[in-house]
């Protein structure tokens, strides 16, 4: 039988050769083909006695079982081969970039109200609005500062032309008002859930430098209820510095002030324990519980209801949280400015 | 409010060092907002006297100088100053003295021994504008410290007075305040009533009673006006920040430094009769101390005599009345109260302001002006001599000011306040501000002092016992109320999640100014009727915005200008428009709008893409992803878009916003060299969400046929698909375009909209015949409607 073990191993070391799989079949063809060497070894065959034939029949199916064996195999290593081969070829430059769009990104002072408001929005605070040409009767009298009070001054207003009675809202408080009659009206002046919202906006001074625009932005707090204390604006007011700058590593003072629509007021100063602006005081807020005149111009019973307020300046915020040195660049529109805020 | 802190600690002398003091002001409301040192830090130097100089031997600007400084025996000193002269004292830093940034050592100047060194003020560092030593007074004590001669331990204070506080508008204001807050004692300047000495007086009459409820005048003779104002006095005032003008001046402002009452001077020789405050005639002129001519409103109070108006009450003196140093000789001295009701803003609509306003119009304590005048009389006998007369009171006690009692409930501060405070706690802070306290038990009675124009209501004395118990000891506790959930809307997306959506379609958000230029509003809004402001800011800012389109061109603009080469804007803002009287604010339409634009390529630079512009469809496939699907447009006229490639955006028929690409006149005038594409909506329709409708999926297999339909060029395709999306056929799903072409194939005028349909039944396989009659007769009612037909 060394013949048929020679076959094998002519046939593996014509499988072997060939090159591609047109090769491999025409290699095939002699072997395992209609007038293949094996072929041609089964067909004699016949001319052997029975027990023979048995016994050349399985040495040459054994042999025909190798060569087939040796077949699938190289059959296999040129599929993979040419897999190789297209993988290799269609292989791509990761490194370019990719196409079409890409992000664009939000205002910095709104990136700072979002998070503004998902903090107070995480302990029920809800989120108001109301119009920036507002009334006189709104934006001062109704809190508390009538005509020629002496706190007037402290707001450079802007008026229309031709109308005396409105302006453009000097801060984001006559939101307060507005909220608290609606509230009230629902009411009726009976038991009345708490009231509770921010209210962000825009607002307006003539005013012009590096540290004032005559447009910013203000976000108001306003809680009202029959629980409402000072020790609570000021839990709730260091809650939101530690949360919004993301650390309990500040000093947070509240001191003594002044606002018509507040009674007692205090000025909220912070100093960071390290960073920049280490152990600096830092004006961040305005705050007070809600003085009882303004309660009843809202509608609101202030001899059951107490609630503090605050007011703080979005834009001052978020050059604090970015470090950013010049409030004016919030409105220059500028895109290599603003790009930095974006993911 | 500026002040020495040495005369504050004259008049009440806590054991805290500067910066403790500062802080405990400023926690009480007293905010501190500068801290000057008077001089520098330095030691060594005293008062010295030049005995005989001569000329330095090998320098010709160089003087060698004898000095006595008090050291025993005299010192050889080299001295460059030009103003050396025998006889004159002069500071002198000796061996051993340390000035800011360098120490006296015994040194050679050009060969001569020099010990010490003269000092000019600067090199003290004390800003005078003087060349040369400075120059002492003829008995500054030789050998004395500068330090303590010139009383140079001390700082200027600037603290910011919050209009509720004018009783702190002065040192004894805030001395009280200090002494309240610390029981150091509080030692206030005796005054005691100066005798009259001449039978001199001035009638006062009272026309205004209700402006001015009490007067006080009071004729000095025979004043010596030019005296010299002392050096003890000239100092304060300049460490209280006020320029020492004449010993007349100078005495009314340090009483109303030292005790807060406002006084004026009058030369008496040129007063006629009897002095009225009272209420301008018409016509009446009256020129200003600052030179101002005013014609006084009618609610502006005078001080006049039986001839003319001589001064604006508690606001300014006229320019003629007052006292002229070396030349008045009698003076008519005024100490008064006016109601704060009748000085407040006067000022202001004059455009200036001055010290005596500022005190009147936030209330001056009315029972202080009989010791002011006193005061004053005293120190200008006492430095220019003379005689005083009489004080001269007129009074209507029924109109003065007179703090009522409040009421005060204990436990209620305790509730506003979140502190458990002792009854007697509060009952201590009350009388350390000098509140008298009466009735007991849970209702109090509290009255404020004369010069606490603060306290009228509850409030206001909790917030007096907050600042004495230090607002840092309340304590900071999260707040109790109802856990309940917040509403939310399913129908309407928040506002955060358009700036998401936007910014995620590759726009930057930005924030313009809501008042613009008004070519802005003409350009961009065709509105030649802006709102506009009364004051505005820059003629760029003086008339409120009724769109955002402008700003957003702007910001291109400018964006342009710093070379950018594609740029994508969007902000959401309110716009200004006129309104009816239902508006929140009557009159004026409010309306919050969101816009955006496009510019330059229609995708970043990139490889392996052709470039080409933004344009219109780019731009409306992100309004498709905004407002959720298809985007109902029309085509339109806006006054800021090009007429061929402008549409109203309309939902359920109703415009809600506009899209175009910017007229080409505008693309010039403001230098953008290609058009931006932009779009403008109603904040509220971009904000608005489907609620999801389910509906059963069809179980059987859809048919897609496609047609090409050949119409005229200036069909719309838009009305095409509505009119055939709008067949009865139950089974038509849907109809979509996939391809507009003209050219080649299709006659001139012409263009061919290939139209993909599906066709679906609910319950069965459609059969092809179905499909084929379903698709005739589209092909018919697109015949019919539009004047389509097949393409060949």
């Amino acid at each position: 039988m060394d013949q048929l073990d020679q076959l094998i191993t002519e046939a593996q070391t014509a499988f072997s050769a060939a090159p591609d799989a047109n090769a491999l079949e025409q290699a095939k063809a002699r072997f395992l083909g209609k007038s293949g060497s094996v072929t041609e070894l089964l067909k004699g065959l016949g001319k052997l006695d029975a027990d023979a034939r048995r016994a050349a029949g399985a040495e040459i199916n054994r042999a025909k079982t190798a060569i087939e064996t040796a077949l699938e195999s190289r059959r296999d290593a040129l599929r993979n081969a040419q897999l190789q081969a297209q993988l290799a070829a269609e292989a791509l430059d990761v490194t370019l970039p990719g196409r079409g769009l890409r992000q664009g990104g939000i205002h910095p002072v709104n990136r700072t109200l979002e998070r503004v408001e998902t903090l107070f929005r995480s302990i029920g605070f809800e989120v108001a609005d109301g119009p920036e040409i507002e009334t006189d009767w709104h934006n001062f009298t109704a809190l508390n500062t009538p005509d020629n009070h002496p706190a007037r001054s402290m707001h450079d207003t802007f008026y229309l032309e031709g109308a005396s009675e409105v302006l453009l809202r000097t801060h984001t408080s006559p939101v307060q008002i507005r909220t608290m009659q609606t509230h009230a009206a629902k009411y009726q002046g009976g038991d009345m859930p708490e009231l509770r919202i921010i209210a962000p906006g825009r607002v307006y001074r003539v005013d012009s430098d590096a540290t004032h625009s005559p447009m910013f932005h203000q976000v108001e707090g306003l809680w009202i209820g029959e629980q409402i204390s000072f020790a609570g604006l000021k839990g709730v007011v260091i809650d939101f510095l530690q949360r919004f700058f993301e650390t309990d590593e500040m000093q947070v003072r509240f001191r003594p002030s002044f606002f018509p629509f507040t009674e007692p007021s205090a000025e909220i100063d912070f100093a960071f324990m390290s960073g920049p602006n280490k152990g600096r005081w830092l004006e961040i807020a305005g705050c007070g519980m809600v003085h009882p005149k303004v309660l009843a111009n809202g509608g609101i019973d202030a001899d059951r209801y107490t609630g503090f307020a605050f007011g703080m300046g979005l834009d001052r915020l978020t050059m604090l949280r970015y470090g950013v040195n010049d409030l004016r660049l919030f409105f220059d529109n500028d895109v290599r400015f603003l790009r930095q805020f974006n993911d | 409010m500026q002040f020495s802190e040495n005369w504050l600690r004259s008049l009440c002398n806590p054991s805290l060092d500067s910066a403790a003091l500062c802080h405990l002001l400023t926690m009480a409301g007293l905010e501190v907002e500068e801290v000057h040192a008077a001089a520098p830090a330095f030691t060594g130097v005293v008062v010295a006297q030049i005995v005989a100089f001569e000329k330095h031997p090998n320098a010709d600007r160089l003087r060698v100088c004898t000095v006595d400084a008090g050291q025993g025996a005299p010192l050889q000193i080299v001295c460059g100053a030009p103003n050396v002269e025998v006889g004159m004292k002069a500071p002198c830093a000796i061996v051993g003295a340390k000035l800011p940034g360098f120490e006296i050592k015994p040194a050679k100047l050009r060969g001569v021994e020099s010990f010490g060194m003269m000092c000019s003020a600067d090199e003290l560092g004390m800003t005078q504008a003087h060349d040369g030593l400075l120059v002492l007074p003829a008995d500054a004590p030789v050998g004395q410290d500068i330090r303590q001669y010139l009383a140079l331990d001390d700082n200027s204070i600037v603290i910011k007075l919050t209009p509720n506080r004018p009783d702190c508008l002065s040192l004894a204001g805030i001395a009280r305040e200090l002494s309240a807050l610390t029981d150091a004692p509080l030692q206030l300047p005796q005054i005691t009533a100066v005798p009259a000495t001449a039978d001199v007086r001035r009638a006062v009459v009272l026309d205004a009673p209700q402006a001015c409820p009490r007067y006080f005048g009071r004729v000095l003779r025979n004043v010596d006006t030019a005296a010299p104002t002392p050096d003890w006095m000239r100092q304060r005032l300049e460490r209280c920040g006020v320029r020492s003008i004449s010993i007349a001046v100078d005495v009314t402002n340090y009483v109303m430094l030292e005790l807060g009452q406002p006084l004026h001077a009058f030369d008496d020789d040129k007063l006629q009769g009897a002095i009225h405050v009272r209420l301008p005639k018409q016509g009446e002129c009256l020129t200003l101390l600052n030179g101002q001519d005013i014609e006084p409103a009618a609610n502006m109070l005078l001080i006049a005599d039986e001839a003319r108006a001589l001064a604006l009450a508690g606001v300014m003196g006229g320019a003629d009345s007052g006292v002229q140093a070396g030349e008045t000789r009698n003076i008519f001295l005024e100490s008064a109260f006016f109601q704060p009701d009748w000085i407040v803003g006067r000022a202001r609509a004059l455009n200036f302001s001055s010290d005596a306003s500022h005190r009147f119009e936030r209330g001056v304590d009315p029972e202080l002006a009989a010791r002011a005048i006193e005061r004053a009389t005293a120190l200008i006998l006492e430095i220019c001599g003379g005689e005083a007369g009489p004080v001269v009171e007129a009074v209507d006690a029924a109109q003065l000011p007179k703090n009522q009692p409040v009421r005060f409930r204990p436990e209620r501060a305790r509730r506003v306040l979140g502190v458990a405070v002792t009854d007697a706690d509060m009952r201590s802070a009350f009388e350390r501000l000098a509140l008298q306290v009466s009735a007991d038990g849970d209702v109090w009675q509290v009255v404020a002092p004369s010069y606490r124009f603060d306290i009228a209501i509850e409030e206001d004395l909790i917030e007096e016992i907050a600042r004495v118990v230090g607002y840092d000891n309340i304590p900071a506790l999260p707040p109790q109320g109802p856990i309940t959930m917040l509403p939310t809307v399913e129908r309407k997306r928040p506002v955060t999640a358009l700036r998401h959506l936007l910014a995620g379609r590759d726009y930057q958000e930005v924030i313009s100014y809501a008042f613009v230029e008004e070519a802005w509003e003409r350009d961009f809004a065709g509105n030649a009727a802006p709102i506009k402001l009364a004051n505005p800011i820059a003629s760029q800012m003086s008339v409120m915005r009724s769109s955002l389109i402008g700003g957003l061109v702007g910001a291109l603009a400018s964006n342009i200008r710093h070379r950018a080469t594609r740029v994508r804007l969007f902000e959401i803002g309110r716009c200004f428009l006129g309104g009816d009287a239902s508006e929140p604010v009557a009159g004026y339409r409010q309306p919050q709008r969101v816009a955006a634009l496009a510019w330059g390529g229609s995708s970043r630079e990139q490889w392996g893409v052709p470039a080409r512009k933004v344009d219109f469809y780019d731009v409306k496939a992100d309004l498709e992803v905004l407002l959720g699907g298809d985007v109902d447009c029309r085509a339109a006229v806006h006054p800021a878009l090009h007429p061929g490639r402008c549409a109203e955006v309309l939902r359920d028929g109703k415009a809600i916003g506009v899209l175009g690409e910017l007229h080409p006149a505008l693309v010039q005038k403001y230098e953008l060299v290609t058009p931006p594409v932009v779009f403008e909506l109603e904040l509220g329709e971009a904000l608005s969400l489907r609620f999801p409708q389910f509906r059963e999926i069809a179980r059987f297999p859809a048919v897609e046929r496609d047609i090409a339909l050949v119409v005229d060029a200036g069909r719309s395709v838009g009305e095409m698909l509505a009119g055939l999306r709008a067949g009865t056929d139950a089974v038509l799903r849907s109809v979509e375009v996939f391809d507009v072409y003209s050219g080649k194939g299709i006659e001139p005028g012409f263009k061919s909209v290939a139209l993909r349909i599906v066709l679906q039944h609910t319950d069965r396989t459609l059969e092809d015949a179905e499909a084929d009659s379903v698709v005739g007769g589209l092909v018919a009612r697109a015949a019919e409607l539009f004047g389509a037909h097949l393409r060949a």
